[in-house]
């Protein structure tokens, strides 16, 4: 509830979109690449020259930070999964195994937003190891995978081949990952035991893990939490989200009919605003 | 909101109750004394519980909102004589609280949130406009400053932020069945509003909500 946070960010589209294409193509001034590649994401760009720029810019090897990473490729990824476009499905298959962790953190969750079912199975790839293998690496601040945007992605692409596979992982020692782990899960099965699991979540000490509980619950619309949502100690602009996300879960989209639970979750969002 | 049986038996009288908040050494404290000094309900309260919300720290600022609301009428004078002196963050807690206190006098404050370039602070005000107490006016003023907070609200419903629509329709309900006998005949313009956000609206949500409202409205008209 910090309403300075909460600034109003549409900011004008300050280029053409010519010009932020023969940005992202160009080679000389990798800080325009890559504010490029953010910008045809942001602003939905989905013209085949920029498809096909943003695709090349994932084997781009001359944008490089100094600990070895690929912050174009990193911004490339995000903006493919904006753009909705089959033909970066490959593209971004083979970014889930660059050396840079957060290129495969984008690529995984570019393929959820793309929700195309030939990421599973490389996605899968990610959890080998299981819970055992899945430890930070030295001196990072991340685990040796984005695990928890690869479980979000699964659940979201339906793997329901891949259970056995995520269900380890609630058990893992970071509670982003349980959390994950428990989306992907409630998605895949429908069992409440998995939502329950993130509406304890809402009830931790530390803030930023009931932020995340939240945007969980919000994701995969689980009705019974919503007065539990709307009690957390958090954000109000964040319930909100919550809130929305579950009552948009729960309409039908054609003809939304407003049962009592829809209209009590309404009920909550009224008192937050 | 009610006064607590604790509250109203605490021993600690309020001028100890301040003092502690500006003794607190941590944002732990500060919140604990914030809430007891919030809980008090006690209009020489008000001028540290304003104070509290340029701390720059959200949940002291929650507390003191919810201290300034229980308090109610007293606080509105002193909330808007010192809006201008407010910094941002300051500003956008004391319009929540006077959304929330929902006292007329607070309208032309409220008519000029509702285009801040916050959203939380159009949010609060878009829901304060609808809600706010007009019998608290003299019956001849009601109209017009009805008539102001539906010219607000009104365009507001197309703010570019989905919450932002949201909360102008929560208040164009409210607005609409509370509507003086003069101006009666705008529930037609608000249900009209809200036939078309239930058709045209991008998000799931704020159509569902101009719905529930459209139905609501209707059952007046009838």
């Amino acid at each position: 509830m910090q309403p300075s946070s909460q600034v109003d960010a549409i900011p004008a589209p300050s280029m053409t979109i010519e010009q932020a294409i023969a940005n992202l193509k160009q080679t000389e001034d990798p800080s325009a690449r890559y504010y490029a590649a953010w910008w045809l994401g942001r602003f939905r760009v989905r013209e085949n020259a920029a498809i096909a720029a943003l695709i090349d810019a994932l084997s781009d090897d001359r944008d490089r930070s100094p600990d070895g990473g690929y912050p174009l490729r990193r911004n490339a990824a995000k903006a493919l999964g904006k753009l909705g476009d089959d033909r970066a499905v490959s593209p971004l298959i083979d970014s889930l195994s660059c050396h840079d962790y957060y290129v495969r953190e984008s690529a995984a969750q570019a393929l959820e937003e793309l929700g195309d079912a030939r990421a599973i199975r490389p996605l899968v790839k990610l959890l080998e190891g299981g819970v055992e293998a899945a430890v930070f690496v030295p001196g990072k601040p991340h685990l040796v995978q984005p695990y928890d945007s690869v479980l979000e992605a699964l659940g979201t692409l339906h793997a329901t081949d891949a259970l056995s596979d995520i269900q380890p992982f609630l058990d893992h020692p970071v509670p982003r990952v349980q959390y994950a782990a428990s989306r992907a899960l409630y998605q895949l099965t429908g069992d409440t035991q998995y939502g329950d699991r993130l509406v304890r979540a809402l009830r931790e000490r530390d803030l930023q893990l009931r932020r995340a509980a939240l945007m969980d619950l919000g994701a995969i619309g689980y009705l019974d939490a919503a007065e539990a949502v709307s009690e957390t100690h958090a954000e109000n602009s964040l319930k909100l989200i919550a809130l929305k996300g579950i009552l948009e879960k729960n309409l039908d989209t054609d003809a939304p009919h407003l049962d009592s639970a829809i209209v009590e979750v309404m009920q909550y969002m009224d008192r937050l605003l | 909101m009610f006064q607590s049986q604790t509250a109203n038996s605490s021993p600690m009288p309020v001028e100890a109750l301040i003092a502690e908040i500006d003794r607190a050494d941590s944002a732990a404290s500060l919140l604990a004394a914030v809430r007891t000094l919030a809980a008090a309900r006690d209009p020489a309260a008000i001028p540290t519980l304003i104070r509290v919300l340029g701390f720059n720290n959200p949940g002291a600022a929650v507390a003191a909102v919810g201290g300034l609301v229980g308090i109610g009428k007293p606080a509105v004078v002193p909330l808007l004589e010192q809006l201008d002196s407010y910094n941002y963050g300051a500003r956008a807690w004391a319009i929540r609280a006077l959304s929330e206190i929902r006292d007329p006098r607070a309208l032309e404050i409220l008519v000029g949130a509702a285009s801040d370039f916050a959203l939380s602070v159009r949010r609060g005000a878009a829901k304060g406009l609808g809600s706010l107490h007009w019998t608290d006016l003299p019956e001849c003023d009601r109209p017009v400053s009805q008539q102001k907070a539906l010219d607000t609200l009104l365009p507001t419903t197309r703010d570019p932020e989905w919450v932002v629509r949201y909360a102008a329709i929560v208040g164009l309900e409210t607005l609409g069945s509370n509507l003086t006998a003069e101006l009666s005949d705008r529930l037609e313009t608000i249900a009209t509003c809200f036939e078309s956000l239930e058709r045209e609206d991008d998000e799931l949500a704020v159509r569902a909500r101009a719905s529930l409202a459209r139905g609501r409205v209707t059952r007046l008209l009838q």
